[in-house]
């Protein structure tokens, strides 16, 4: 018993270790690739390939000078990065990430690769998601700056909208999976049709993954949906006003954030840590490999689109993604109650 | 123990809100009050209802009181106006409101009083969604078509109200 207790312990503090480790590597994954897709070199000088540049600008950004704009909220200027980054990591506790493990016989029952088995789960992602946008939306206010305050506006509007689609992709998953826990979830994925289609949802929600995708791209404000933080037009967006470690935690937000919502993009609709070849005590393996696969989707698409305009981005978040959202998840609905999938 | 712990801030959040000055504060408390209710229904073995209650109140609802509160850029509440000429201060009102708070602290001591006698819900765990949804669709489906109709009642008095110039 101890021992699970311990070892429970000891999985949270890997999981917020790792997260934290993802969110460097994704900065120097994102340079790098950016470069590739530019023809430039990228980072190269700092350790071999350029890999410690990371750490370096850690440092950096450890011993610049913390500055607040006199006319801020001293409150809430404080509170926003903070609220940001604690969103972050909640977020990715209730993700499952590798089947049942006894780490080679040490533990006396299974534990799961899990921080928290909650049986509403997706459910838990969607809220802390939509607690997120507070950290933008404060960090905008509080600064007392036109250019911060825009950011946080367009921030929640965005929010809002996508969040709609977004749980409408959510929702047909979980009319396929018939259940809110995402371990149930990824149980349902197991084993393959003739031996070769694996039974993945993205064969039932192709749609949904779609949706998904894009909503994501827009939940995390990234390029090409960056508008809270626009610098051609707003200067930073909501976090124009901050410096040192306070603009480092919505730094390290936004990547955690991408690595969250690539997490249960894996375990909704590409069946999280099964797959073929590797056994089941493996699977984490899986689960990291199409992990970075999405996460390279991402840093591809914000080095190859164009920043959409306002209002096309409004317009297609309302009139194009939510009606499809809807008619996917009224399709699905029908498929289940009549075809019995 | 935890009750009165998300209990405290339900209810020191709850005041805090009205004793605020700055609008944007109290956005924030009552939202902190809704994160405690929902702690509270963790509580009562309902997860689903603490998460809608964070989803639906505390994520979606409050978001657009912000919005507003800063897109309007609400100063704080300061009297640099005279309190006494506000409509509501006028001697009617103030009677009226004197009368509502009256009826208000009759029926919570009346709700109070009465304890024990609640039902108990009858589908069993509170926590299975589909038992919720079961619930919600045949027995309580006349209150639920009417919560929809009043809900599109609102938003097509919304778009005619932004709409009125045209």
């Amino acid at each position: 018993m101890t021992s699970l207790l311990l070892a429970q312990i000891a999985l949270t503090l890997f999981v917020f270790f790792m997260l934290l480790n993802s969110a460097a590597v994704m900065v120097y994954v994102e340079r790098k690739v950016a470069a590739l897709l530019q023809q430039r070199l990228g980072p190269y000088l700092v350790g071999p390939k350029g890999m410690l540049q990371p750490l370096a600008d850690v440092i950096k950004l450890m011993f610049k000078e913390e500055l607040r704009p006199r006319a801020a909220d001293a409150l809430l200027f404080a509170l926003a990065p903070i609220i940001s980054a604690s969103c972050a990591f909640a977020a990715f506790s209730v993700v499952p990430f590798g089947a049942d493990t006894t780490l080679g016989g040490l533990l006396p029952e299974g534990l799961r690769l899990q921080v928290a088995d909650v049986n509403v789960a997706i459910l838990v992602v969607f809220a802390i998601a939509s607690m997120s946008v507070y950290g933008i939306v404060l960090a905008g206010w509080s600064s007392n700056s036109k250019y911060s305050l825009l950011g946080g506006l367009r921030s929640s509007a965005q929010m809002i909208s996508y969040e709609l689609s977004y749980g409408l992709a959510l929702a047909g998953v979980l009319v396929v999976g018939n259940s809110l826990s995402l371990t149930d979830i990824v149980n349902r994925q197991a084993g393959a049709w003739f031996g070769v289609v694996p039974k993945w949802f993205i064969i039932y929600q192709p749609v949904g993954f779609v949706i998904y995708l894009i909503s994501g791209i827009a939940e995390t404000n990234r390029a090409p949906f960056d508008f809270p933080e626009a610098e051609q037009e707003l200067v930073a967006g909501y976090h124009t006003e901050y410096s040192s470690m306070s603009f480092a935690m919505f730094f390290l937000a936004e990547y955690i954030n991408m690595v969250t919502v690539s997490a249960v993009a894996t375990d909704l609709f590409l069946g999280g840590w099964h797959g073929p070849l590797l056994p089941e005590s493996l699977g984490w393996i899986w689960f990291l490999l199409k992990v970075a696969a999405i996460l390279f989707f991402y840093v591809w698409m914000r080095w190859t689109l164009p920043r959409y305009r306002y209002d096309q981005l409004m317009r297609f978040g309302w009139k194009v993604l939510l009606p499809l959202g809807v008619v996917n998840l009224l399709v699905t609905a029908a498929a289940v109650l009549y075809l019995g999938l | 123990m935890v009750f009165y712990l998300f209990a405290a801030v339900a209810v020191i959040a709850s005041l805090l809100v009205i004793a605020q000055r700055n609008p944007i504060y109290s956005v924030l408390l009552l939202i902190a009050s809704f994160g405690a209710l929902s702690g509270l229904y963790v509580l009562l073995d309902a997860p689903f209802v603490a998460v809608i209650q964070i989803i639906v109140y505390a994520g979606a609802i409050m978001v657009l009181f912000l919005f507003v509160v800063m897109l309007l850029n609400a100063p704080h509440e300061d009297t640099d106006y005279d309190e006494r000429a506000h409509p509501l201060m006028r001697p009617g009102a103030r009677r009226f409101g004197a009368v509502l708070a009256a009826v208000l602290i009759v029926e919570l001591v009346w709700a109070l009083t009465r304890h024990g006698e609640s039902g108990v819900f009858a589908g069993g765990s509170v926590s299975s969604v589909s038992a919720i949804g079961r619930l919600l669709f045949t027995d309580y489906a006349f209150p639920f078509e009417v919560t929809s109709v009043l809900i599109l009642v609102a938003m097509v008095g919304a778009v005619v109200l932004a709409r009125r110039e045209h």
